[in-house]
This record gives C-alpha cells, structure tokens and sequence, in this order.
C-alpha cells in the first residue's frame, strides 16, 4: 500500500497534463542532449579542420615528418633553403611551461590549502574574490606587465641582457595558472567529508597533520586534475609568451636566453603566410602538433587519475 | 460624422505622402552615393601600409568620394594582385623585378607604369652607449648571417663600459617582414639568418629593445629612431669610411640599405585613380612621407645636406 500511494493519483494526473508541457519538456531534453553531445563534435571537427589545411604537406614527397619534428632549424621564408624544423619551438613550449609550473604548483596547492583550511571566512571569501580577479585578467595585459615591468626587473635584479626570456614568461604563465589551481584545488580539499577532518581531530592530529597525511591523499586526484589544468593553461597561452618570451628560435642553455613557443611562432607568423602556401600548411601542421601534445597531457592526468583510484 | 470619416483618410493620406518623400531621399541618396563613391584597391609592402593607410585617410577627408582600400602582404603580394587585376595599385619597397615586367606584359598587354613616391633608408640600431663608431655590411653579414662568425663585440675590437658578457645580442624581424627580407638579400647575399636572434613584431620594437639593451644590434626604417639609440655609418667594405643613412645619401643611394619606395599601376593611370597618384606626389601626399619618418620623393630634386 505504502508503495502504491505516489502512482494513484499520478496515474490520475497524466491525462491532464497540457501537450506543449509535454512536448517542450522533450524539446529542452532533447536541446541539453544536443549541447552535451557538440562537445564531441567541436572536438572532431576542429582536428578535421586543422588536418584538412595540414595534410596536402603532410603526405607530400618534399616535406619530411622526422625534420618537422626533430631539427632545431626553422626557416619557413628561406630565399635558399627552406627548412621546417620545430624542435627548438617544442623544446621553448616545454621550458616555460615547467618554469612555470616549478613557481605555480607549490603557491597555488598551498593558497588552497590555506583557503580551505586554515583562514577564516571573511578572508576566504576576501580571498577567493581576488583571485577570481586575478584570473579575469586578459592575457594581453599579462603579456603587456612582462613586456615593460618584467623584463626591466630581470634586466636588473639578474644581469640578463635582454628581460624577455624564458623566466619572464615563466614567472607570468605561473601568475596566469595560480588562479586555475587554486580553484579547482580548492574545491578537491572541499569534496574531503568532513568527518576525515573530524576523525584526524579526534585523533590529536595536528592542524598541519590532517593537511599533510589525511586531506592532501585524499585530495590528490584532484590536486592533480588542478594542476594539469594549470599546465594546459600554459602550453595553450599564446598571447602573453609572445610578448614576453623574445621570440627567439633556439634551444634555451639557460631561464635568461629568450625562446618563441609553438603557439607565439603560430600567431605571430600565420597572418602572413600566404593561404595555402607550404609555410601555411607547416603552421596548421604545427598547431596539429600542439594538439597531440595538450591530448597527452590530458590521457596521461586521466590514466594517472584511474590510476590511482584503482588503487 | 462626415469629418469624422474624413480625418483618418487625411492621416493615412499625410502619413503616405510623407513615407514616399523619404524613401525618394533615400534612394535619391543612395543612387548619388553609388555614383560618386569609387573604391581604390591598394596592396603590397608592410613597411608601406602605414604610409598607403595615412593617405588614404587624409584623402578620404578631403572629401572626393573617392575610398582607398588598403592592405598589406608584401611587395610582392601586392605586384601579384596588380597583374592579376585584382587592385588598381601596388606599393612595392623594391623595384619590380624584370620577370614581373614580362608577366605584366603577358598578362595585360601594358606596361606598369613606376611611380617613385618617397626613400627609405634600412638603419642599423645599437644602444646609444656603445663606443662603435661604423660597421662595414660584411661584418653586418658575419654578426647576422648563419655560417656567421661574430659573436662577440671584442671581436669587432669594441668593449662596451659596464658589460661583463659582450655576446652580441641580435635584433632582428619577423620572417614574413619586408624589411627582413630587404635586409636579408642585400646584407647576407640572401643567406639565411643565423638562428636565435630576437625577432620581433614590428620596426619599433626593434628600436625599443635595441634601446635597452647595451649589447644589442638591430636593423629598421631609419625613421624610428629614438634618443637612446643610435644609427651606425654603414661601409660597403670593411676599411672604407663609413656613410650614414641621412637624407642625402639615401636620396643619392650612396648609402648601401637605401631603397625606393614605390606605388605600380598598369599602364597609364586613368580617372580617379590618377587623382589619387598625383595627390600622393603633390605636396600634400608627400608630407604625410615625411611623418611617417620616410624621406619625400621631391627631396630627390633638391637633397639636402
């Protein structure tokens, strides 16, 4: 009887409910469907997208896939000889990113953690408002800060020639990815139930002691989520390396020698390159290339993830 | 209640009479639009496009009803779309080369017609504190070149005050500028860059840097200099005297990075087009060379010392 109750007077209701109610609720269903699903297609159409422009050069007897890849030597407008190495491009990516992350992952776990953990209301609220800010700042403006106010500080404080370099646009895409971490890692220290807190508490465990060995394991798929967040908001940042990194093609010896990224050469080169030219294929190859690289960071976050999880 | 029946007739009549009158204005408006505004198409050189974008605008507010579209892509871009007859002018910073004159030729059935609008000289930039007093292009060839040798300032037997690492620091431009290219073909013989140099967005830039920077060198349009840096001498060979990129000696092309900058029709120009061409070399259109740090053509009748 007590299961029966609800579908009585349901029953009873159905055949009144109005058509349009009926037919809209399918509508929204079917238009939430429908945005759920365009993630995928947006996906697969850009990559179809960016293939189609690549692949006349891709498959061409002229261009070889190892001398894309691994030479460091990248002459796309060469009167003589032109080469299409973007070694030296990949290697720039990888060197301001780490730099990057080597400044952002301990301020931006430990900002969440003192966040989540350790203030009190009025500053976290105070304190999430700011940083909310912080990442609302346009990446122009980030790379316009690096530009005159950085580079004259490396300049001084290190003895560089030039203040546009790999530590100049560290040191911003780290200020870029804090407000990433710290969000992201925040909300992970949140999801820990409260009763491990309690638990830890009651068992005389310091403050410091929860963090460090019941809330930072617990949290750790998603600290991880946090930082590779983080990383993919570096290795994408266009606009800002470009103003800040010197755009120079070359292995970087050093975080005070200048190197251009895969994404600076793609912006600061495509408006030029005549459509459908090799250079203009090459650059969408490029851009190809940078896609796989972002994939694996984020096939390599999610088996890490389940990793740990079967675990 | 005859009135009564009247007065909305009477409205609707006015309200009619009214909606015809302006959509006569209007169309009266348009049709005198359509007839008086002719649209220029012009294209070619980067280090032009700001030069061809100031005329346009100072030409627009004169008020001809004449609109000049301008866009960039280089030199040769721009020849390219000429012959093809895809723009009625082309701004070139070189002179067009013989099998271009051929292909307009071929194409067209008509010769293009140069008209030389103004000089510009391709300065090379160091900090204002650096002791170097000239450079001969060789030596420009061996700092920028990619077989390059020179690395060093002490091995140009400068020391520069206050430097413990004199490494040279290249300034250089981005590869599809024409002042890179410029720069490539008559200083490195067409050579290749040596890579790693600075390569930067635009003839400012590089003047910004080079100012900032004790070890540096760079090359730009001699109209971007600035206090803090200074334009080096230019020798065509290492040992002779240095000549420096003035007014003069661009005019004369005594100094080896001079060119001229030029604007291409096919054949004669005809109607607003050759409006447009006489304007730009009247007085008018060669004062707006001049502020836009290009040296005027008519200078070429008088140089100045």
């Amino acid at each position: 009887m007590v299961s029966e109750a609800p579908t009585a007077p349901d029953r009873h209701l159905r055949p009144v409910r109005p058509r349009w109610a009926v037919l809209g609720e399918r509508g929204l269903e079917f238009l939430i469907r429908l945005s759920g699903v365009s993630a995928i297609v947006f996906v697969l159409a850009i990559f179809f997208f960016v293939f189609r422009e690549a692949a006349p050069l891709l498959f061409a007897e002229r261009f070889s896939l190892g001398q894309f890849l691994f030479d460091t030597a990248w002459y796309p407008t060469s009167a003589s000889n032109v080469r299409y190495g973007t070694l030296a491009l990949t290697i720039g990516s990888f060197a301001v990113t780490a730099l990057a992350m080597l400044f952002a992952v301990p301020f931006g776990v430990g900002a969440a953690i003192f966040i989540s953990e350790f203030c009190g209301t009025r500053t976290r609220e105070l304190l999430k408002v700011v940083i909310e800010l912080l990442s609302a700042i346009p990446s122009v403006v980030w790379g316009f800060v690096g530009l005159t106010v950085m580079s004259r500080l490396i300049v001084q404080h290190t003895g560089a020639p030039v203040g546009v370099n790999v530590l100049n646009g560290g040191i911003i895409l780290a200020l870029m990815s804090v407000p990433v971490i710290v969000s992201i890692g925040e909300d992970a220290l949140k999801a820990v139930p409260d009763s491990y807190r309690e638990a830890g508490l009651a068992l005389g465990a310091t403050r410091w002691q929860l963090v460090y060995r019941v809330l930072l394991p617990a949290a750790r798929n998603g600290l991880l989520a946090a930082v590779l967040l983080g990383v993919g908001r570096a290795v994408g940042e266009t606009m800002a390396v470009l103003m800040a990194t010197g755009h120079a093609v070359r292995i970087p010896h050093g975080v005070l020698d200048s190197v251009r990224t895969l994404t600076a050469n793609i912006a600061a080169e495509l408006g030029e390159a005549p459509a459908g030219s090799d250079h203009y294929r090459v650059l969408f190859l490029t851009g190809l290339l940078l896609f796989c690289i972002t994939f694996a960071v984020n096939l390599t976050a999610d088996l890490a993830i389940r990793g740990i999880r079967r675990k | 209640m005859s009135r009564d029946r009247v007065r909305p007739l009477r409205w609707l009549l006015v309200v009619a009479a009214l909606a015809t009158a302006a959509a006569c204005g209007r169309s009266q408006g348009g049709a005198g639009d359509s007839a008086r505004a002719t649209v220029i198409q012009n294209k070619g050189s980067d280090t032009m496009v700001n030069l061809a974008q100031a005329w346009a605008e100072e030409y627009h507010e004169l008020g001809k009803g004449v609109e000049v579209e301008v866009s960039g892509g280089g030199s040769g871009v721009g020849i390219a779309a000429l012959l093809r007859g895809a723009v009625d002018i082309a701004n070139a910073s070189r002179n067009m080369k013989p099998e271009e004159i051929e292909q307009t030729r071929r194409a067209t059935g008509k010769e293009p017609r140069e008209f030389t609008v103004g000089f510009d000289a391709l300065a090379v930039y160091v900090h204002r504190d650096n002791p170097i007093r000239t450079i001969a292009v060789e030596q420009l060839a061996a700092i920028f070149a990619e077989d390059g040798t020179l690395t060093r300032w002490s091995q140009l037997g400068v020391t520069i005050p206050g430097v413990t690492d004199d490494t040279i620091v290249r300034v250089s431009r981005q590869s599809s500028s024409g002042t890179y290219e410029f720069f490539r073909e008559h200083v490195l013989g067409n050579k290749d860059f040596k890579l790693g140099s600075r390569d930067l967005n635009g003839s400012k830039e590089v003047v910004e840097l080079v100012g900032s920077t004790l070890t540096a060198i760079g090359y730009s349009g001699m109209g971007y200099a600035t206090p803090a840096v200074k334009m080096l001498p230019l020798s065509p060979k290492a040992g002779e005297p240095g000549i420096a990129p003035t007014l003069a000696n661009t005019v004369s092309k005594a100094y080896p990075l001079a060119r001229s900058l030029h604007v291409y029709t096919v054949g004669e120009p005809q109607g607003a087009v050759k409006d447009y061409i006489d304007w730009i070399l009247s007085e008018a259109g060669q004062r707006i060379v001049e502020q836009s740090g290009y040296v005027p053509a008519d200078r070429a009748a008088s140089p100045q010392p």
